[in-house]
């Protein structure tokens, strides 16, 4: 089965994402485990995609696999037009640093480090000048609400504060895919919606592709605009939230 | 990411765990310590080595002697070369030419001879010998009372300590420690009466220099008063054995008194031609690393030789060896060091692997990675060679304070037994630093290698 998350099915020159009968297995001692076991799928430029499933369903894989972090068994995933499984560890690692913002449940930021040096260490890998990094920083932080915040460590922020911080973090290298992986998991509901609402921000202001990886249907149901389901590594069905809105397009994004 | 960079995170993440970091650090710098504590020693011993030899005079000097001298020092290598009836005569026109011959400092005339002194009309007799005025410089007038001679050409006398103690009556048999000032102080100024055998031409054998056949030379006994400028301690004329002088005059001095020498009576044949032939000539050489070609230059010339110069090579392969041995128990230290810094370096890693998955999430190659942990490890290495260079330095000079307050005990003047010369302090630290990166090479290329989504699962 194939998902295509996107309004015009015939238009593949604005494919953020596509995947093509992508596999990754894991060997664990006897068993072999199959975390995504052949999914094939597109996201247009510019979409929210929320994927979906329960745990152990392979959309933390598939998410891990888009972000360069992991490497396909077999198949091919293809983002921004370059095949992430032809590239170099090298290559790899800039494509992590200026095509992919990440934000994790686990806010992932470094402890030992201030708010501004978090933000200043992906400005470090990329060689932006010293400089630059203080007003890049800033307005990144002006973004999420966090300017007085700057000179704090992480464990002085609560959690929303260190998720906000975390999503400046992604922005910091203006990369085209945002890549969150259960942002609102560690969070209050009324906090996770604070999250949401700037994810959706970026993703309509900016025109990031968003992909986010959630286990709470009402949350992507609320924010995304495509919705694809997972179950034991395998495209179970896609579909766009069942809003009133909406309901035109489904039946041209789903297949 | 940028050099800069790199170095900026390396030392903030040092300062991250500074206990663990400085006690690592300590531990290099100890290892360099010890280090160069132990070259620092071996090179200061072969200074002072080098130093004494030189300026004992032994190891630059040749001596040359005339084949025609039958009592040579050497006597298996008057096979080669002329035959002694055949050879040069030592005159002074081939001293000028031996003068002449590179790396030579100068070469003089060997003026020797045994005679009686009177003191408070008391008579002795030893042997007297001519010193060059540059022999000032000789290390055997190091612990000497009194002076130098005041000028080439002055009537002086430097005593030898036990010569002086003969003067005075005083035997150095139950008490070794009589001082050279004691002795000074009762001789220096004093005069002393030297009785000796001059030779002399007479005129009317000088005009017919062709026909030596029938010619002679007068020898007149005189008296010539000397004044007591110095009693030096040790022997500066210890090459000699059982021919050397306990009493010293100018040479230049003792040149112009025109002694009978023993060689006289059996070069008779030569002295009466009127050319005036040496016995023996001493000639200084620029350094001990020259006697060999000057040797060969003077034996070329057709004259023996005789040198200490074999012994400096074996002396210098001694200290090479001393050298090596300290410098393998240095590094065995800094050994112990390296180890430090992987096991800090592999905890490190285990406790920072979510920190490296982070920075790799973030786009950090396996380059960045490495170098960070590298420039931790070098850094380490830097200040602990810094750190290290500095104790040994203190250590060094501590213990050539304590060396000489127990050299000034024992009344020798001071030496500088530990010497630290600027190489070893460059090359120190940047031993220690290579030392570190070998170290943190391993943990390198181990955070390097780390799945990011393995360290980021981790928690």
């Amino acid at each position: 089965m194939i998902a295509t998350a996107g309004d015009d099915l015939r238009s593949t020159d604005s494919l953020a994402i596509r995947t093509e009968n992508l596999c990754r297995y894991y060997q664990m001692g006897e068993a072999l485990i199959r975390a995504v076991d052949g999914i094939s799928l597109q996201v247009r430029s510019g979409q929210f995609v929320a994927l979906l499933g329960q745990s152990g369903s392979g959309k933390s894989s598939l998410l891990n696999l888009i972000a360069g972090l992991d490497r396909p068994t077999s198949g091919s995933v293809v983002v921004e037009g370059r095949n992430l499984a032809t590239l170099t560890r090298q290559e790899l690692a800039k494509y992590r640093l200026k095509t992919v913002g990440m934000v994790f449940q686990s806010f992932n930021l470094i402890p030992s480090m201030t708010v501004y040096e978090n933000l200043e260490l992906p400005l470090r890998l990329a060689e932006i000048d010293r400089e630059k990094r203080e007003d890049l920083c800033c307005q990144a932080l002006d973004r999420v609400g966090l300017r007085a915040r700057i000179r704090h460590r992480p464990t002085e922020l609560s959690g929303g504060e260190q998720q906000r911080t975390a999503l400046a973090r992604a922005l910091i290298n203006q990369p085209q895919l945002l890549l969150a992986d259960e942002p609102t998991g560690n969070l209050d509901s009324h906090t996770g919606t604070e999250i949401m609402n700037f994810i959706r921000e970026f993703n309509e202001s900016l025109g990031m592709t968003v992909v986010m990886v959630t286990h709470e249907r009402a949350l992507a149901e609320s924010y995304a605009r495509e919705m694809i389901f997972l179950a034991d590594g395998r495209l179970v069905q896609s579909q766009p939230p069942a809003s009133a809105d909406d309901l035109e397009t489904m039946r041209g994004g789903a297949r | 990411m940028k050099l800069y960079d790199v170095a900026e995170l390396a030392v903030r993440n040092l300062r991250e765990s500074v206990l663990r970091n400085s006690l690592t650090t300590m531990g290099i710098s100890v290892g360099v310590a010890s280090l160069v504590g132990m070259l620092a020693l071996g090179i200061g011993l072969q200074r002072l080595a080098d130093r004494r030899l030189e300026k004992s005079g032994l190891f630059d000097t040749v001596i040359v002697t005339s084949r025609r001298e039958l009592r040579n020092f050497n006597r298996e290598r008057e096979d080669n070369g002329p035959s002694p009836a055949e050879s040069p005569s030592l005159d002074e026109s081939a001293r000028t030419k031996i003068e002449g011959l590179p790396n030579v400092l100068e070469a003089y005339p060997d003026i020797r001879f045994v005679t009686e002194l009177r003191y408070e009309d008391k008579p002795h007799l030893t042997t007297v010998a001519g010193l060059p005025f540059s022999a000032r410089n000789n290390d055997a007038f190091d612990g000497m009372a009194g002076g130098f001679f005041s000028s080439a050409t002055a009537p002086e006398v430097i005593l030898q300590k036990s010569f002086a103690e003969q003067l005075l009556g005083r035997a150095d048999k139950d008490d070794e420690n009589i001082k050279v000032e004691d002795l000074a102080r009762d001789l220096l100024g004093k005069q002393l009466v030297m009785r000796y055998a001059e030779r002399t031409a007479t005129a009317s054998e000088r005009n017919d220099a062709n026909n030596p056949a029938g010619m002679g030379y007068s020898v007149i006994s005189r008296e010539q008063t000397l004044k007591i400028v110095g009693v030096c301690d040790l022997d500066p004329d210890s090459l000699r054995q059982q021919a050397r002088a306990r009493l010293f005059l100018p040479l230049e001095f003792a040149q112009n008194l025109h002694v009978l020498q023993p060689s006289d009576l059996r070069d008779t044949t030569n002295v009466l031609s009127g050319k005036l032939t040496y016995t023996t000539v001493e000639v200084r050489v620029r350094s001990p690393k020259y006697v060999q070609s000057v040797e060969d230059a003077i034996k070329k010339m057709g004259f023996n030789t005789f040198s200490i110069v074999d012994a400096t090579k074996n002396l210098r392969q001694f200290f090479a060896v001393l050298d090596l041995f300290l410098g393998i128990f240095g590094s065995l230290a800094l050994a112990v060091a390296s180890i430090g810094i992987v096991n800090t370096l592999v905890m490190a890693i285990l406790e920072r692997r979510r920190e490296i998955g982070i920075m790799k999430a973030l786009g950090a190659s396996d380059v960045d990675v490495k170098g960070l942990f590298f420039a931790e490890a070098g850094v380490m290495g830097v200040f602990g060679g810094a750190i290290g260079v500095a104790l040994g330095w203190t250590i060094g000079r501590v213990i050539n304070l304590g060396a000489n307050i127990y050299l000034k005990r024992q009344h020798f003047p001071p030496e500088q037994i530990w010497f630290v010369p600027w190489w070893l302090v460059v090359g120190a630290v940047a031993f220690a630093m290579i030392v570190s990166l070998i170290s943190g090479s391993y943990p390198a290329s181990r955070a390097a290698r780390l799945d990011p989504i393995q360290a980021l699962r981790y928690e």
